[in-house]
């Protein structure tokens, strides 16, 4: 039985029909078309389906499609403003933390949520706040670094990103 | 705050330091996408009227199928089509068909017998995944349960039960001749009688599942114009798009294959199951068909780098002197032969070691057992025995009581070396890593040992082969006929009951890439008309064309005919990669007199069974080496050149470092 679901996506109002018991990263992919979330595990282990549920980040093959009415979802597709992108994804390109990019956009969104709460992260904040996300060919320094970097550029300060 | 060094003292006369590209940072092309969330994967393909595949998986790690009932699942809702072992045009493959190496072994979709627990025995195509999951549980399979075995060794005992039919020996025939892969090189048994001790360890690597971030995969569509498309994870693009042609009897001009974004993969996507499955789910059913696996599976069935178990047997002098070293490699297959076969050749290639030792000998065995078959992880085929080697070393340092550092400096080959597999090592640079290792982990060595260099003392009498001591013990069969006792190299030389006029030359075959089939349906006897005879090439053609395998080991075809100039009846054991097309001289003008091409020839070896006593001489650097003749530039009685300078060597082929 398809059940009707509205909510905004990246700021843009949506309104899908999700089966019953259909997760929510099924629903942003295949109801929405929006495949920056991605399937790793399904079992809420490896971090690559996270998105901002009302800014917090969430596993998104864990929450069931039905319960986001009316919330207000990020994904890494909608993290640039425009051509113009956040400190973070310019950090992890000039950084080189992304490799095979499939944990990328999930690793994004749960620095997102942490930026956005503590704009003067540790280090240790930061691997607090991605400790949900496994990446497998990158390695974490290059992605702790960098997301050390976007912080700093966002408090106006320089930019000290790595260079591989 | 990198963690690179570069140490440019050494060998810096070798490199160019004004290169545009090498060695400067640059912004990666795929970046962007990765950061936006464009990068598309093969899951990101979308579809409209996608259809899902499941399989149904035994429970078993042996089995045979009685009977299958899918009545049952056929009638559920959603459900579009049951695909069945019978349903795949040619089900049964082998990995390496596709190079010619190796026996059709595995089926996509069982049929009759299962070897592993998790291998498919049916699929379901349904219109969503939770549909296909719940008629997989209704499929009713009855089940023969048959003993298994998840041992390498109990898999070599005769009484074990036969895990692949295709190989019912358990193990992968090497060469069609020998149920392992042979390196022998000098001679280990006399060595080890006049070593000052005998180091042995035994060291094993359980399997490792490589776990990419994004499962294995493939989505498959009809196109336009009778095609299929398929977006695919595959590592490996083009051995997946043979493989689905085979299976699926079709020309691969027909198949649209698209991939080149991978998830992680790490070696655990190059197994092409996924493809053949999605592909011939859209074709039974005209409509686009996923088939990947989930996390669950991606950990159980998914091929992980195979379990292997290492005995390493040297033979040390008191000054730390390795003249020997034997090893007995077991490497677990799984149920089938998948790349498992083709890591043994890799490993081969790569023992002893970095380090120039006399006297080389192993047996490694390809053997099938009742787990996940295995496949390629990230250096797979030298990580284990990699790692047994130098777990070894510390072994052996700690024996004859000596700085492991300095031990290993000291046996480290060095520029000019001949390695056991008949390969001139060039470009070394172990003795300047452990130098800087040393000197990095405050690790005192002494002042002979910090002087030392790769690019000094080796080659001279270090580039020879030495005589080498052949057998022809591990027949295939003849282990599971139980008159084969023991797997290591040194252990079965009293087995051999064959005329001592005859005899069959081994080496260390790198036999990728050839016609393995054609050079093995040949006869394997020699005539020896009483006299010394060495390991034989097929090359009668001065100027053969190497083949290069999939490892960049560098081979030489057969002749058309298979025929070698110097022996009409004859044929050989196994190929060696020789390039060296000269007549087997006799023995009493020419011992053992390696010439060499730009690639080293194997030098022929003195073996009489009739007059050598034993133990065998050693070793013995061998007369005045036989001139070159002049036609290659590249003449390895010289003092050996380095890098692409040297004469007749392509600077892009060479496989010289920093050019």
């Amino acid at each position: 039985m398809k059940k009707p679901v509205q909510f905004n996506l990246n700021g843009i109002h949506k309104a899908i029909f999700v089966d019953g018991g259909e997760n929510l990263l099924t629903a942003i992919r295949h109801g929405v078309g929006d495949t920056s979330p991605k399937y790793g595990c399904g079992q809420g282990t490896c971090g690559t389906c996270t998105v901002l549920i009302d800014g917090k980040p969430h596993l998104s093959c864990l929450t069931l499609a039905e319960t986001v009415e009316g919330k207000n979802i990020n994904s890494s597709g909608g993290l640039a403003n425009g051509p113009q992108l956040h400190p973070l994804q310019e950090a992890f390109m000039e950084g080189f933390a992304a490799q095979c990019g499939y944990c990328t956009g999930g690793m994004l969104m749960a620095a997102k949520s942490l930026l956005d709460q503590n704009p003067n992260p540790t280090r240790d904040d930061v691997i607090e706040a991605i400790s949900g996300n496994i990446c497998r060919c990158t390695g974490y320094e290059p992605i702790v670094d960098a997301i050390l970097a976007a912080a700093q550029k966002m408090r106006g300060g320089s930019y000290g990103g790595r260079v591989a | 705050m990198s963690s690179i060094e570069f140490r440019k003292e050494y060998f810096a006369d070798e490199r160019d330091d004004d290169l545009d590209v090498v060695g400067k940072p640059t912004q990666r092309q795929d970046a962007l996408g990765h950061v936006t969330g464009r990068t598309k994967y093969f899951d990101d393909h979308l579809f409209e009227g996608l259809l899902h595949m499941r399989c149904l998986r035994s429970p078993h790690h042996h089995a045979r199928i009685r009977s299958m009932d899918v009545s049952l699942a056929q009638n559920m809702p959603g459900i579009i089509r049951i695909v069945r072992g019978e349903d795949v045009p040619v089900n049964m493959n082998t990995m390496l068909d596709i190079i010619g190496f190796g026996r059709d072994d595995e089926m996509l979709i069982q049929t009759k017998k299962v070897a592993y627990k998790g291998e498919p025995v049916v699929a379901v195509i349904a219109e969503t995944e939770l549909q296909a999951r719940n008629a997989c549980k209704a499929v009713r399979v009855e089940y023969e349960v048959l003993p298994h075995v998840l041992d390498v060794e109990e898999a070599l005992t005769p009484q074990a039960p036969v895990v692949n039919e295709e190989y019912p020996n358990n193990t992968f025939d090497y060469h069609e001749l020998y149920d392992h892969q042979k390196l022998r090189f000098g001679d280990t048994e006399a060595a080890f009688a006049q070593a000052d001790h005998i180091v042995e360890g035994e060291y094993e690597m359980s399997p490792i599942e490589q776990a990419p971030t994004e499962t294995c995969g493939a989505i498959a569509a009809p196109e336009t114009n009778n095609r299929y498309v398929c977006h695919t994870s595959t590592q490996a693009l083009f051995f997946s798009l043979g493989i689905s042609a085979k299976l699926l009897a079709m020309n691969s001009s027909d198949l649209h294959f698209i991939g080149g974004t991978v998830g992680g993969g790490f070696g655990g996507k190059v197994d092409s199951l996924h493809e053949p499955m999605a592909l011939l789910g859209a074709i039974l059913t005209g409509r686009p068909v996923k088939f990947t696996w989930d996390r669950q599976e991606e950990m159980q069935v998914g091929a992980p780098r195979g379990a292997e178990r290492w005995r390493i047997r040297d033979g040390v002098m008191n000054d730390g002197t390795i003249i020997a070293r034997e090893f007995t490699g077991f490497f677990d297959a799984g149920a089938y032969t998948r790349l498992s076969s083709y890591a043994i050749i890799k490993g081969t290639g790569h023992l002893p070691g970095p380090y120039s030792i006399p006297n080389v000998s192993s047996n490694v065995y390809c053997v099938y057992t009742n787990r996940t078959p295995a496949t390629a992880m990230r250096g797979f085929g030298i990580t284990g025995v990699d790692f047994s080697i130098e777990a070894h070393m510390d072994k052996v340092a700690e024996k004859v009581g000596m700085n492991p550092i300095e031990l290993r400096i000291k046996n480290a080959y060095r520029d000019g070396d001949m390695k056991a597999h008949r390969r001139i090592a060039k470009n070394t640079a172990l003795i300047e890593c452990c130098q800087v290792a040393a000197q990095k982990g405050n690790w005192a060595i002494g002042l002979e040992f910090a002087a030392m260099s790769s690019l000094k003392d080796g080659g001279g009498a270090r580039a020879h082969v030495p005589q080498t001591k052949i057998d022809q013990e591990g027949r295939i069969g003849e282990r599971k006929a139980g008159r084969v006792a023991s797997s290591a190299p040194s252990k079965n030389g009293q087995i051999s009951s064959k005329p001592s006029s005859t005899i069959t030359p081994v080496s260390a075959s790198m036999a990728m890439g050839q016609d393995v089939k054609n050079i093995a349906g040949k006869p394997n006897k020699l005539a020896m008309p009483g006299q010394s005879i060495g390991p034989v090439h097929h090359d009668q053609t001065p100027q053969a064309t190497p083949a290069i395998g999939p490892d960049g080991v560098m081979s030489v075809p057969n002749t058309p005919d298979g025929s070698n100039p110097n022996n009409s009846s004859g044929q050989i054991a196994s190929t060696t990669p020789a390039s060296h097309p000269a007549p087997i001289p006799a023995p009493a003008q020419t011992p053992a007199s390696p010439t060499y091409r730009p690639q080293p020839s194997i030098a022929p070896q003195s073996v009489n069974p009739q007059s050598t006593p034993s133990p065998q001489v050693v070793n013995v650097p061998p007369d005045t080496p036989k001139p070159d003749d002049g036609s290659s530039g590249y003449r390895p009685n010289e003092p050996f050149t380095r890098g692409t300078k040297r004469p007749g060597v392509s600077r892009f082929i060479s496989g010289s470092r920093r050019r």
